[in-house]
């Protein structure tokens, strides 16, 4: 029994964080932001060269063939810099779809130039995940109809993976589709809504468990979706915290305040388990499938709250400079609250745990 | 990340798994140490300490104290110690214990040779029960003030002064004690800890009804009584450091990640047996939503439960995760009793042996005890104070100094 991070995945956390640290100042977000950038190309180019969106490729296609625990320590990381790069749609729920759903073939079609950032992939699951202003999406045959909203990953990306009302799961190519994209708080990362008119669809699974390999694809999502608020989380708390021990006020460091030390506290003992279930979770995704969705719920759900509580009181502390666009927290705020709606709001993802433990 | 447990474990588990099945009917029905009441005692031993003793021959009470003092003498092993109480908790059997989790573990620490022979054993045994005599009115959290003063005459200390909140003072035998011997030292230089019994003269004990209507904790009143000096444990004026000792154990065991499991799973139970409406409480969105947060939170802290777990087991120091635990584990079962309750609105108001009372008020019972539990044991604010200076590196509330008018 060891639950605890191998070496191996400290030093990929670690690795990630000093290419962050260089190259995804608050200033290059704060200016890809001004441009609605969300795959700054330099960034998105130095985290290829370290094989990050192969991360969950098998390397018979070209990848790295880590598990999800470690694409969970990736997207913690990004969230904690509020990187603008693609990652959840088109490094998690594209690759997992694929390797799951998709034939010889289309994994060699696909993986390999996903893995070598040649191409990203947006995602479309909007009808699975609570559908809102969308047209379901049909097909017939190789060709897929409806309006999907809330696609992740859509800046610039070449092709989409959409899940059908049926659970069906097609790649469609970026040149058959309409793509608008939705501008939410969250400036670092991209949602759109796509048209898919009578598009030509490669469909990856089409017979076989379409239900159940769609919902595996969504707890992957999820997991790292929690992961991102995570990461997201604890550098909100880390700036409070380095706040709280500098600004003065009344001769004193406010720090030294309880009413401040005790923010601060609570943070931290909300935020901390989190960390151990989205390990667990992630981990449960490849090694324990009898807990996987479950606990991807969970994490999701209770990330969504404690991301919020953490999200809200680290700007707190920081007074009226919290508040501020020029401290740039609310970045982290708005990466946060985004999550907390994307894949299922905390609401509709613990009604699915309570199907899951047949309580409906 | 590997969260399979090795062959040796496994077998472990399931002889632990097998004795469970074969003997606990033997197990004394109560989870709570119920502590034979002094007065009451008879000759042989009585049925908890009867399972105490089978527990520790088998290897699964009292594990890692020397044989030489009652125990059964194993290599510490966390893994093995989770496990008990993990199978422990799974087949409701009430657990064994280690003595006092609190006075044991810190006699064998810091106390004399003769001291261990004295204490350790008949407390394993369940022979020898204790009570906890810090706080006092006027020192809780400020535990440090306390007065009670042990004064040397010839070979004993005099102690004079009064202890509040002691739970359990009213049954146990012996009590360890802060006392402050140096009254001219700065206040954490000035205390020490003592042991004695609680039929030395010149102790009275005087119930103290909590808001559960039973009087579970006393005050405890001290005139003239007499200690032989041999009965000090660590050097006079250290006592402060030989309490902190005890009170790192005591915060381990509070907030406890297996009760919260146990607890959930009964107020899972509870949602689908009882009806509202005609209808199972399962059935109502509000109160399954909240239920599902709960299961949130009690996931979470039972996974930061298997982390501090390896981290013990690599020597490591756990940090944040173990400093949260005492806070955000009292708070979920406060919280999981308030849910009880909730479903089941107006039958969870019933207490005192009423009719319609389900579950014989245990659930109004652990509302009121847990928030003791919040409060005891150094409060969710001391423990915030403490997450915040000691986890978290910020600064001290400035000291004021208070002179005297
Ligand atoms: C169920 C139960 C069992 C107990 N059993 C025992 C026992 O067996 N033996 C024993 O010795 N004691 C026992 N106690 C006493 C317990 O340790 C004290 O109640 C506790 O340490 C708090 O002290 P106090 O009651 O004097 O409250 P106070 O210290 O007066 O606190 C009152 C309020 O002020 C707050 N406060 C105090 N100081 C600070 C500070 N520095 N910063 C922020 N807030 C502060 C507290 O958080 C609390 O909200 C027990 C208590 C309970 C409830």
């Amino acid at each position: 029994m060891d639950f605890a991070l191998s070496e191996e995945q400290q030093f990929l956390t670690q690795t990630v964080n000093d290419l962050l640290r260089d190259q995804c100042s608050l200033d290059v977000v704060r200016n890809d932001a001004s441009e609605n950038q969300t795959k700054n190309a330099s960034l998105y180019h130095a985290l290829t060269e370290l094989g990050i969106p192969g991360t969950l490729i098998s390397e018979d296609y070209g990848g790295v063939g880590l598990r999800l625990l470690d694409a969970a320590l990736i997207a913690e990381s990004l969230g904690g810099s509020v990187a603008t790069v693609p990652f959840i749609g088109s490094s998690v729920l594209a690759p997992v779809a694929i390797q799951l759903a998709g034939s010889e073939v289309q994994k060699d079609t696909w993986l390999p130039r996903l893995a070598s950032g040649e191409i990203t992939c947006g995602v479309a699951l909007g009808d699975h995940v609570g559908a809102r202003d969308n047209t379901p999406i049909s097909t017939n045959g190789a060709t897929v109809s409806g309006r999907a909203m809330f696609a992740l990953d859509v800046q610039d990306a070449d092709v989409f993976l959409v899940a059908t009302k049926n659970c069906e799961l097609h790649l469609v190519e970026a040149g058959e589709v309409e793509l608008n994209r939705l501008f939410t708080i969250d400036k670092t990362r991209s949602v759109g809504e796509i048209v898919f008119d009578s598009a030509s669809s490669d469909p990856l699974l089409s017979s076989g468990d379409l239900k159940g390999t769609l919902a595996t694809v969504v707890d992957a999502g999820r997991v790292v979706v929690a992961a991102d608020t995570l990461g997201a989380g604890q550098a909100m708390l880390d700036k409070a915290v380095a706040y709280a021990g500098e600004r003065q006020q009344f001769n004193r460091v406010i720090g030294s305040f309880q009413a401040v030390k005790h923010m601060c506290a609570e943070m931290a003992a909300e935020l901390e388990p989190c960390r151990s279930l989205v390990w667990y979770a992630a981990h449960a995704f490849d090694a324990i499938p009898e807990e996987a969705r479950l606990t991807a719920c969970h994490a999701k759900a209770h990330l969504a709250e404690v991301g919020r509580f953490v999200a809200r009181k680290a700007t707190e502390v920081h007074g009226g400079m919290g508040f501020t666009d020029l401290l740039g927290l609310h970045y982290w705020f708005k990466r946060i609250e985004l999550n907390r709606q994307l894949l299922g709001t905390p609401e509709f993802v613990r009604n699915e745990a309570a199907k899951l433990q047949g309580w409906i | 990340m590997d969260l399979e447990y090795s062959a040796e474990y496994e077998d472990f588990r399931s002889e632990l798994r097998n004795f469970l099945e074969e003997h606990k009917h033997l197990s004394p029905g109560a989870v709570a140490r119920a502590p034979a009441n002094r007065e009451s005692k008879t000759d042989g031993p009585n049925p908890a300490q009867r399972w105490q003793q089978l527990l520790i021959e088998n290897g699964y009470a009292a594990r890692t104290i020397p044989k030489e003092y009652g125990g059964c003498g194993e290599e510490p092993d966390s893994l093995k110690a989770h496990i008990i109480a993990e199978e422990f908790a799974k087949a409701r059997v009430r657990p064994g214990h280690s003595g006092d989790n609190r006075l044991v573990p810190t006699v064998l620490e810091l106390g004399t040779e003769e001291q261990k022979r004295w204490l350790v054993p008949p407390s394993i045994r369940g022979e020898m029960s204790w009570c906890q005599g810090y706080s006092e009115p006027g020192s809780g959290s400020d535990l440090a003030s306390l007065s009670t003063r042990a004064e040397v005459d010839g070979d004993d200390f005099v102690i004079n002064g009064q202890k509040i909140w002691t739970s359990g003072a009213q049954h146990a035998d012996m009590m360890f004690c802060l006392v402050r011997t140096e009254p001219d030292a700065p206040k954490h230089q000035g205390i020490s800890y003592l042991v004695f019994s609680m039929d030395t003269p010149g102790i009275e004990v005087r119930p103290l009804v909590t808001m559960t209507g039973e009087a579970t904790f006393n005050e405890v009143f001290f005139t003239d009584a007499r200690v032989p000096k041999n009965q000090i444990i660590g050097k006079r004026g250290e006592g402060w450091f030989v309490a902190n000792n005890t009170l790192k154990h005591e915060r381990e065991g509070l907030g406890d990640p297996h009760q919260a499991e146990n607890r959930f799973r009964e107020i899972e139970e509870l949602m689908q047996n009882e009806n509202v409406d005609g209808e199972p409480i399962m059935n109502n969105p509000a109160h399954r939503d909240r239920l599902l947060q709960l299961q949130g939170r009690m996931l979470a802290m039972k996974y930061n439960g298997m982390r501090v777990l390896t981290s013990q087991r690599k020597h490591e120091e756990p940090g944040l995760p173990r400093w949260i635990i005492k806070l955000q584990g009292c708070e979920l079962n406060h919280q999981m009793a308030a849910m009880a309750i909730d479903s089941l609105g107006e039958l969870g108001t019933l207490y005192h042996h009423s009719e319609h009372i389900r579950a014989g008020g245990m659930w109004q019972q652990r509302f009121m005890m847990d928030l003791g539990l919040i409060i005891g044991g150094g409060t969710a604010q001391i423990q915030k104070n403490m997450i915040g200076e000691r986890a978290l590196g910020l600064p001290k509330e400035p000291k004021v100094e208070v002179k005297p008018a």
